[in-house]
């Protein structure tokens, strides 16, 4: 008999439907009067989101991750990038996958590429600000563009000085989008759209502390069909009530009642890095031994905002409403925007220095009680490829056995399977010392 | 007790037969394309060298890159535990075992008792392996034993910066147009590789005693500019390349005892229910 219960996430179906309709409404939005403009996972789409009238962006990471989640989609955009626009391979392959798309001019959720009214975004990664803008010379380059920087220190390091000079940019971001569509950005939409953005936010980094239970009520694997519609639009109040009013108490109604992910879970694994997407199968070879991957610096902090207390713990950023805080106006929400974002998204905070990673990391696997590591080494992104040697030693250190594989998040000719799961089997069977769950008892939600 | 291992690499099979713990017998053969069958055959002869059966044998294991396809093995392990297993049998004393075959090197953390504690391997590069001296020699135009020689000869120093064997190849084909003596160039490829090998094992950290093992571990040019490259002594068995294939053999051994362990208790159990 397995160790624990399990069952499937009863707002799974619903997380499908939103992200859905996300690609279908940036599709469809002109036949309908709509504007359609594009930016990234960390862009502030609270903004152009606020904008009169129906509006819908296009999020460039999780469009370049859809790709890589579709094995004949994937090597062929890279290989039009590659071969039509000439890019090298060393380059984010989210990114050459999506310049493959518009070299095409195929949109992967059917039909050609549906050429945006706008850009609007943001700096922080070696390449977010290049990518849109390559994109758009892709496209023939008439995309008005607009990008801001973020990169301003880690999250410790952020004061009134550095709030005010990104606050000041999106001052001009907001002229920027009402000159170049000549609708205006509507007050009260963009409140609205703060308070969704740090409802979406603050529970997706909920929901993630709640996997500090054992057993652990989600799987990274599951994780990443959840974190990416705070990717696409954070600031959307059905994505942010999806967060608070669905998979939060689901989640929290599963530790109460031990529904596990994997049922007979007995070793807690941390990831880092993304995974590589054509080959998340290697999540379902770990549940053979009772693995589950429990806790990732990225997945919890692409989206969620945390924070670390006063007892050097990692938690949750609180909401507006556990600050007690109304928003004002126009630039009383601007400010805590970004003062969200800055404080709160930890994942940024690598970025400035392997200490950083380290120190956040080696609080994630004690506080979610890991037993081991599995570091993706992911040559598709170099930004969250950062410091993962240095993060391997921190891990050992601490007595946690750390493992690396290479691989690529969005480039399967990178990822040798067969290499990666013998290497795998090895860590498993040797170092952590494990069999395989008996057939009869696995199972999982 | 009688049992078996045997390592099936990207070049070559090798078979060990226990019994009673000693080596009854031992071989190798190249394990072209057809690996299992290579497998099976060498398998079969070093049975008959040893004036055994199939039907003798308590235990087989397998292990390396397509051990797998040893359909007629009882279990397979991971190459790098049965290195482990290998050289903690030879060398008890041993903390770091460094593993450079045809395809592959790597450099395995063990504890006293043979397990894997951490592990590093070469990644998609054939730059640190058997495979890329092999090429040299034939751009060298003589043999991997003659280059292991000659290289000890040479007292230069000659750096090779490319981080792959194509290119590596095209730098010493450059060489041999600048008229560089052969020995030279040779120890050139061995002082790559080293370099390679010991970045490697340097991300599980070097401790001492350390091992090394596979075909490359034969070659004295590579071991010397190994020597000098971890500025370390260096254990080498005396037959390198089987170390695996007797680590998969110690490996059948346990298993038997296990078994037998296993089946005592079982019965025990019965005894008692009954």
């Amino acid at each position: 008999m397995a160790k624990y219960k399990t069952e499937g996430l009863h707002c799974w179906q619903k997380a499908k439907e939103l992200t859905k309709k996300y690609y279908q409404d940036y599709k469809e939005s002109p036949a309908r009067g709509g504007l359609r403009w594009e930016g990234g996972a960390w862009s502030f789409d609270a903004i152009p989101q606020a904008l009169e009238g129906e509006v819908h962006g296009l999020s460039e990471e999780p469009y370049g991750a859809s790709i890589a989640h579709n094995p004949e989609l994937q090597v062929r955009y890279q290989e039009a990038a590659e071969g039509k626009w000439g890019c090298a391979r060393d380059l984010c392959s989210y990114m050459r996958a999506y310049w493959g798309s518009v070299a095409l001019n195929e949109y992967a959720y059917g039909g050609p590429w549906p050429h945006a009214d706008f850009i609007f975004q943001n700096q922080i990664c070696c390449c977010h600000s290049k990518w849109l803008q390559v994109a758009d010379e892709i496209d023939g380059g008439t995309t008005p563009y607009f990008c801001f920087d973020v990169g301003v220190g880690p999250y410790d390091k952020i004061g009134d000085r550095q709030i005010e000079y990104v606050v000041a940019q999106l001052y001009d971001g907001i002229a920027f989008i009402e000159r170049v569509t000549g609708r205006r950005i509507v007050e009260e939409k963009l409140i609205q759209n703060v308070y969704n953005t740090y409802r979406s936010n603050c529970y997706w980094a909920k929901t993630c502390e709640l996997n500090q239970a054992i057993p652990a009520p989600l799987d990274e694997k599951t994780m990443f069909s959840l974190y990416v519609l705070g990717t696409l639009e954070k600031s959307n109040r059905a994505v942010a009530d999806f967060y608070e009013k669905e998979l939060y108490p689901e989640v929290k109604d599963r530790v109460v009642n031990k529904i596990a992910a994997v049922a007979d879970e007995r070793c807690r694994v941390l990831g880092d890095s993304q995974p590589p997407w054509g080959f998340l199968r290697i999540y379902r070879y770990l549940e053979q031994y009772g693995i589950v991957s429990v806790a990732n610096l990225y997945t919890f902090s692409l989206i969620g905002w945390m924070k670390v207390d006063s007892n050097g713990l990692l938690v949750p950023y609180p909401t507006l409403e556990e600050q007690g805080i109304t928003i004002k106006d126009r630039d009383h929400a601007l400010r805590l925007l970004v003062e969200g974002e800055l404080k709160g998204k930890l994942m940024w905070a690598p970025f400035y220095g392997a200490n950083y990673k380290n120190d956040l990391v080696t609080k994630i696997a004690k506080q979610w009680r890991c037993d081991a590591a599995i570091i993706h080494l992911n040559r598709g992104c170099e930004g969250t490829a950062q410091h993962q040697m240095q993060l391997k030693i921190a891990l050992q250190k601490m007595g946690i056995p750390a493992m690396t594989f290479e691989g690529n998040m969005a480039d399967e000719r990178e990822f040798d399977e067969g290499r990666v799961l013998r290497l795998i089997e090895l860590f498993v069977t040797e170092t952590l010392g494990l069999k395989k769950v008996p057939k009869d008892r696995k199972g999982r939600g | 007790m009688i049992v078996a291992g045997i390592d099936v690499g990207g070049k070559n099979v090798h078979v060990v037969i226990l019994k009673d713990g000693a080596i009854a017998a031992q071989g190798a053969a190249a394990a072209g394309i057809q690996k299992a069958q290579a497998a099976e055959r060498l398998y079969d002869e070093m049975l008959r060298k040893a004036g055994l059966t199939q039907a003798d044998v308590g235990r087989v294991v397998a292990t390396g890159s397509a051990g797998k396809r040893v359909a007629f093995a009882d279990a397979c392990i991971a190459d790098a535990a049965a290195d482990a297993r290998g050289v903690n049998r030879l060398f008890p004393s041993t903390r770091t075992v460094i593993d450079v075959g045809a395809e592959e090197g790597r450099a395995i953390k063990i504890s006293p008792d043979g397990k894997v504690l951490d592990f590093a391997i070469n990644e998609k590069c054939a730059a640190g392996t058997g495979t890329f001296v092999e090429a040299m020699a034939i751009a060298l135009e003589i043999s991997v034993e003659e280059m292991s020689t000659i290289s000890l000869k040479s007292n230069k120093s000659i750096p090779m910066n490319a981080q792959c064997a194509v290119f590596g190849e095209s730098e010493v084909v450059s060489l041999i147009h600048q008229n560089t003596e052969k020995q030279d160039i040779a120890k050139a490829v061995h002082d790559a590789i080293a370099g390679r090998v010991a970045s490697v094992a340097r991300i599980v950290g070097m401790e001492k005693d350390i091992a090394v093992i596979g075909g490359m571990a034969k070659n004295e040019g590579f071991i010397d500019s190994l020597k000098k490259e971890i500025g370390m002594d260096i254990i080498v068995p005396v037959d390198p390349d089987f170390v695996g294939a007797l680590g998969a053999a110690e490996s059948a051994a346990k298993g038997v005892l296990e078994e037998k362990v296993a089946a005592k208790v079982v019965g025990q159990e019965i005894v008692e229910g009954g």
